[in-house]
């Protein structure tokens, strides 16, 4: 079981790099989110409570609210839902494969000793991780770099999920919040851009230069 | 509970400036907050508080250092800002320096606000010694610095503010990949919980796996590098350093900065603990020098005043960086040493420059003359600020960089020392071509005015007090100060 979310976390990174369309984007996004949350239950070894809440919390936030802010944003700020890239779609394609056999050879650095371990989480996390990155640099709109922060966030969060050992509820639900309210300023910031300056091309916020 | 209140009262204080409606009363709040935050910080040299919540919160002496830093220029920032904010109108719009166009200022209520959180936050950072909740508030001092820098609203601000917010955000998250490494290098072995707890985990440093540990201090100094100013991952800093209102701009300066270096300092302790401390030494040592040289290329030829400080303070946090990676006892005590030098003398130039601006309505260095006949209490913190920053005697910080420089010749670092010497060279020459030119000659009469400007004290006490206290450091180390940055580098690492 959670060797397929964490297939269909890969396929989602892979997804959301060639997709066109922004509120497509955003349901990958989306998606990402809930599937983050379903493995903060299948990867514990004893599910309590304190892993629900957490899932929940997690499913809550990052499957409905962050997508929630942002689709917002992109409504307030009437932009045309198309992603601007500025490396294409096929390119990216590309450079996405080439993020995984770089994620692949860096979790077989990374070595893991015992037993019974796939080195997919190390893999598709940091896979996720490199493609957040790579949408926050090869995309025009600032509300799509959002989208990539949110992807980075995903891949680290899955990552720390499943290797790092449990991190004490308060410094989880302080993760998160934190995200949230990146999240809700970086909403308020896009609307701001889009009022004064009628774009959201980040290519072009070029006045501060030397 | 002191250090309860260090963090409780700046938060407190700044909400209720959200809900306070009058102008005066936010005003009082927020000096009061200020005063209040200072003698406390200035107790905790005395009483040395115990931590809370089992150790999560505790005062070291890294920590006092740097907590005094964050509390003095608080309090010299919120006593400049009562004149500043006092001239900014908020309703109505304000024309922009270069006569382009009209912009408004955000409710100051909202900005007293937001600089109490940025307050709390930062202390929330010094006081933290479990790394998650560490990263937790490094984060915050983003979320609440951002609508800071955007309080004149306008394009500029704008572009300068989502930059800073894009960058410094990925770049935190890439810490938090940091924190869950080690985690990874900490239980990798073992399988049993380790506690995120900076004591616990040096302690336990020698059984962490060295891969991953390496990987995570790799991922740490990217990301709290970003935030800290090291080169490639500064360009952030001069755009929001530079669009940002004076006193934010100090802050930004001479405490953002030192508590991003701190987040840094703790990932550098748990690698000497491990007895990876080569291996730190050398990356942060290799970022310090990359750092200083891309700062001096664009200080030098540079037209704009405030960006010129903003990249001088890439070179310094350069420098710091530089003299915790050369290691040795002199170099880590004069890194520290100069933490606290360049702060006060960064703040106190930014304080100036926020009269300059005002004044003379143009952030070009060519723009601005005759600082000496038109504002000559702001010309000389401004001339007696260029000798300071770069390192002239008898200020402190040239007894800083000299400790820094002795320890990089003692540990052999010749190529580095080189180096070092040619960027502070070229460096001082920049900066004393832009900012001397500025001082000296015939003011041009922009409108109608009178011989010279008044010059408010608010305007100037804060940054000559700073510079004050920079220059007696400079001449004299108190005791007390030399044995907290002592107990402070041998806990970096540095044999005595």
């Amino acid at each position: 079981m959670i060797h397929l979310i964490w297939v269909l976390l890969l396929l989602s990174g892979l997804l959301l790099l060639g997709s066109s369309r922004m509120m497509h984007c955003l349901r990958i996004v989306a998606a990402q989110g809930i599937l983050v949350g379903l493995l903060a239950v299948f990867q514990a070894e004893c599910p309590g409570l304190r892993v629900f809440l957490l899932s929940a919390t997690v499913i809550a936030l990052k499957g409905f609210v962050f997508p929630w802010l942002v689709s917002r944003a992109i409504r307030q700020t009437g932009t045309s839902r198309e992603v601007e890239p500025f490396v294409g779609y096929g390119a990216s394609y590309v450079c996405g494969a080439v993020f995984f056999m770089a994620a692949m050879e860096l979790a077989k650095r990374l070595l893991i000793p015992y037993h019974g371990v796939s080195p997919l989480p190390v893999t598709a996390g940091l896979f996720l991780a490199m493609v957040g990155l790579f949408i926050i640099v090869s995309r025009r709109k600032a509300v799509t770099q959002v989208l990539g922060y949110l992807t980075l966030e995903n891949g680290i969060y899955a990552f720390g999920l499943s290797m790092a050992y449990e991190e004490p509820l308060l410094v989880e639900l302080g993760v998160l919040l934190d995200v949230f309210a990146a999240v809700f300023v970086m909403g308020i910031i896009v609307f701001h851009i889009q009022r004064e300056f009628d774009h959201m091309d980040t290519g072009r916020l070029t006045a501060l230069r030397d | 509970m002191l250090l309860a209140a260090l963090v409780l009262i700046p938060v407190l204080c700044g909400t209720a400036e959200f809900l306070v409606r009058d102008v005066r009363l936010g005003r009082l709040i927020l000096i009061t907050a200020a005063v209040s935050h200072a003698a406390l910080a200035a107790s905790a040299w005395i009483l040395s508080p115990p931590g809370i919540f089992g150790g999560w919160l505790a005062l070291d002496s890294l920590g006092l250092l740097f907590l005094s830093i964050t509390s003095l220029l608080f309090l010299a920032a919120s006593f400049y800002g009562l004149n500043y904010l006092k001239h900014a109108p908020v309703s109505g719009k304000t024309e922009d320096e270069e006569g382009e166009f009209f912009f408004l200022n955000a409710p100051e209520a909202r900005f007293n606000g937001c600089l109490l959180l940025f307050l709390a936050a930062m202390t929330l950072v010094i006081l933290s010694q479990h790394l998650g909740i560490l990263w937790v508030a490094v984060e915050m001092t983003t979320l609440a610095s951002a609508p800071l820098i955007y309080y004149h609203r306008h394009t500029r601000s704008l572009e300068a503010t989502w930059k800073y917010l894009l960058l410094c955000s990925v770049g935190i998250a890439v810490a938090l990949l940091g924190n869950f490494f080690l985690s990874v290098a900490a239980t990798i072995e073992t399988r049993k919980p380790v506690s995120f707890i900076l004591i616990d985990l040096m302690s336990e440093a020698v059984y962490l796996d060295v891969m991953w540990l390496k990987a995570a201090f790799v991922c740490f100094l990217v990301g709290y590098g970003a935030k800290m100013g090291l080169a490639p991952m500064h360009t952030w800093l001069p755009d929001a350093h530079s669009e940002s209102p004076s006193m934010v701009s100090a802050l930004l300066s001479g405490a953002l900065l030192n508590c991003a270096f701190l987040a840094l300092l703790r990932a550098h302790q748990i690698c000497v603990a491990a007895g990876q401390s080569v291996f730190s030494r050398g990356l942060l040592a290799g970022f310090g020098i990359f750092s200083m040289v891309i700062a001096a290329i664009f200080i030098l030829g540079q037209k704009d005043y405030k960006r010129l400080l903003a990249y001088s303070s890439v070179e310094h946090m350069g420098l710091l960086a530089f003299g915790v990676g050369v290691g040795g006892g002199v170099s880590v005590f004069g890194a520290l040493f100069h933490a606290v030098n360049h702060s006060l003398t960064k703040a106190a130039l930014f304080l100036a420059s926020g009269n300059i601006l005002r004044a003379y309505q143009s952030k070009i260095c060519g723009h601005v003359k005759g600082l000496s006949s038109r504002m000559p209490a702001t010309g000389f913190l401004w001339a007696a600020g260029l000798f300071a920053i770069t390192g002239m005697p008898p200020f402190g910080t040239f007894m800083s960089k000299l400790m820094i420089l002795t320890g990089a010749l003692a540990a052999g670092k010749y190529l580095m020392f080189g180096i070092c010497l040619t960027v502070l060279t070229a460096v001082f020459w920049g900066m004393a071509r832009a900012m001397l030119t500025m001082v000296q000659g015939d003011w041009i009469e922009i409108g109608p005015g009178c011989v010279r400007d008044r010059e408010p004290v608010l305007s100037f006490l804060p940054g000559f007090l700073l510079l004050l206290i920079v220059l007696g450091l400079g001449m004299m180390m108190p005791d007390w100060l030399d044995q907290v940055l002592r107990e402070a580098s041998l806990s970096l690492g540095a044999l005595p």
